[in-house]
């Protein structure tokens, strides 16, 4: 199969894929009990003209196949819809708020990928003392939740001893706190995939070479068996997405920091539909293209697989 | 995906019988006392508590640990120690009803999808395709925005996104054990389907899907709490784990013990059954993919 066919075929299934999640997220609107003309006109008691105008205005009235053909044809233009409490574009509210979980799920990301590579590159293999502590750590952070990482943190670091801020801000200082709470419920995750895929690449022919050739332990590690323990890590770079995703949702929350996930947190809390399925839609979206991404990718490095259809 | 993840997530058939050594270190030895400890609050909490969970004070509010209040006391002047006992309940009804759903529901339309027919398994294995581009927690959140907040619906939410996953694995189990020798030889001894079902498809293909529940289960618990930290959950006084620290976000900075305990209680718990589901997962060497 051709690299083109292959594109092809994938963006095809990435359309479908998505056309589900739209059915999903417009039935959610549908389901949802409640008339959203009278969420939208407010809390006063609108008259039954201004409720019948918003419904019209909205094609509320009109028949569900006609809602359905008009939200997907929306979406398709990049429209996302209006928010029932603020009142504003949906795509607008998002666009406000995603540099700052931008920077924070990057941060993150880079901080737990950092420190799984040490670990990684430290305890492949050899110091079993070593090793096993790191195991036991890592199995305490995959066991750990968020909210509770970042309730800690908030308490010693910032509360009693004074060293971080305590809430809000927007200079580096504010943002350490967040991104080391988001990290740890990577690393865990990380260390252990890339530990094991550095084992199993310190076991071929090519590092016995690059010893032979006279390399030190550690840079043989680095250079040679090192991009094989990061293949692991794409793989599961579908799960690192979604837990970036609902990991900034809870740290977001619980260091009152702005952001996609507290609005998504509250939107939830007050059942404001559109931007759950706008915030829902668009992390699919992204997630589907990652996906794509990554088996691209995978076609890249292994040519094995241009055999196979996906 | 397709053919190539079927293979990675399906098991090879192995003889049904074969004797594991049962051998378990003190890891997992001290794993399961907590789980002991564990399963006593959830189903005799006054057997632990020393206080009624929801008995507050006006004298003691937020004190620090003290031999009648041993985790102190919240905002309300209750009993931490006494509120995280009666805390078990709540707080493990989700996630264990979550996984229990998953379990239920996927393995129905696992099974269904490797035994319906090319339609059925189209369309069960395109919506369960559909339903994992919602990553993490996304899928949960957006079932209790639609449905609403508290304990049933955080439930139905978290098991609706961990069911995918298991339909998976129960179709390519499904799979695997009916294209078996063993089960062919069967059906031409002349076995009875019902007889085949019982005495060789559910013993072959159950078992992996029941190591797959016990390592979800701990995922599903952090699920759980953190909706319930997000106030999605179970409704106040409730004294669940998450909601718990919830409630007591804003007096982090002048009592300590909010913020350790009902955390301390939810990570020793999930710390326990990842150890204890990984001990599991060995014993089934060589018939679980890594990833889970």
């Amino acid at each position: 199969m051709t690299a083109a066919r292959w594109l092809v075929r994938r963006l095809l299934l990435t359309v479908v894929v998505m056309l589900g999640a739209a059915t999903v997220a417009f039935a959610g609107l549908q389901l949802t009990p409640g008339d959203p003309a009278r969420v939208i006109l407010g809390s006063t008691t609108p008259s039954p003209e201004q409720v019948e105008q918003v419904r019209h205005e909205l094609a509320f009235d009109r028949p569900v196949p006609v809602q359905y053909g008009l939200f997907i044809g929306r979406l398709a233009k990049g429209d996302l819809g209006r928010s029932y409490q603020l009142r504003e574009p949906v795509g607008a509210l998002i666009g406000d708020q995603a540099w700052s979980s931008a920077l924070l799920a990057l941060t993150g990301f880079a901080t737990a990928l950092t420190a799984a590579t040490v670990l990684a590159v430290a305890t492949a293999g050899r110091r079993p003392a070593l090793r096993r502590l790191s195991m036991g750590l890592e199995l305490i952070a995959i066991s750990t939740p968020g909210f509770w990482v970042g309730a800690l943190l908030l308490t010693f670091f910032a509360f009693r001893w004074h060293l971080f801020p305590v809430a809000g801000g927007s200079g580096p200082e504010a943002l350490v706190l967040p991104s080391a709470t988001l990290a740890l419920g990577l690393v865990g995750v990380y260390a252990q995939v890339m530990r094991e895929g550095m084992e199993r690449a310190l076991d071929e022919p090519f590092v016995l070479t690059a010893r032979a050739r006279g390399g030190g332990e550690t840079s043989v590690r680095l250079r040679h068996a090192l991009r094989h323990a990061l293949i692991p890590l794409i793989t599961i770079s579908g799960w690192s997405v979604g837990a970036l995703l609902s990991g900034a949702v809870v740290v977001e929350t619980i260091f009152s920091r702005q952001g996609i996930g507290r609005v998504m947190a509250a939107a939830i809390a007050s059942r404001d539909l559109p931007v759950v399925t706008g915030v829902i839609l668009l992390s699919a979206l992204a997630f589907s293209l990652i996906n794509m991404a990554v088996d691209g990718l995978y076609r890249i490095v292994d040519p094995r697989l241009r055999e196979s259809a996906l | 995906m397709g053919m190539s993840a079927l293979s990675r997530t399906a098991w090879t058939a192995v003889p049904p019988r074969r004797r594991w050594a049962w051998t378990a270190g003190p890891g997992v030895c001290a794993a399961a006392a907590v789980l002991a400890l564990i399963a006593v609050a959830v189903l005799w909490p006054d057997l632990l508590a020393t206080h009624p969970p929801d008995q507050g004070g006006t004298v003691d509010v937020l004190a620090p640990p003290s031999l009648d209040h041993p985790f102190g006391t919240d905002q309300l002047g209750r009993d931490v120690y006494s509120r995280v006992v009666h805390g078990a309940r709540p707080s493990l009804t989700i996630g264990l009803g979550a996984t229990a759903i998953a379990v239920l529901a996927g393995s129905l339309l696992g099974m269904l999808a490797a035994a319906g027919g090319r339609i059925a398994d189209e369309l069960i294995m395109r919506v369960s395709d559909v339903f994992l581009a919602f990553p993490g927690l996304l899928l949960s959140l957006l079932v209790v925005a639609i449905l609403g907040t508290g304990t049933v619906n955080a439930t139905l939410a978290i098991g609706a996104s961990l069911t995918p996953g298991f339909v998976r694995l129960a179709r390519g189990q499904a799979l695997v054990v009916r294209n078996s020798d063993y089960v062919r030889t069967a059906i031409t001894l002349g076995q009875r389907r019902a007889a085949i079902l019982r005495r060789h498809v559910l013993p072959n293909a159950l078992p992996p899907l029941l190591v797959l529940a016990m390592i979800n289960v701990g995922t599903a618990i952090i699920a759980g709490s953190s909706l319930s930290f997000l106030g999605l959950g179970p409704k106040p006084p409730t004294p669940e784990w998450g909601a718990m620290l919830s409630e007591g976000r804003d007096f982090l900075g002048i009592a300590w013990t909010i913020a350790v305990f009902p955390g301390l209680a939810l990570t020793s718990t999930v710390l326990a059954v990842n150890v204890v589901g990984r001990w599991l997962q060995r014993r089934f060497e060589g018939r679980l993919p890594s990833a889970g």
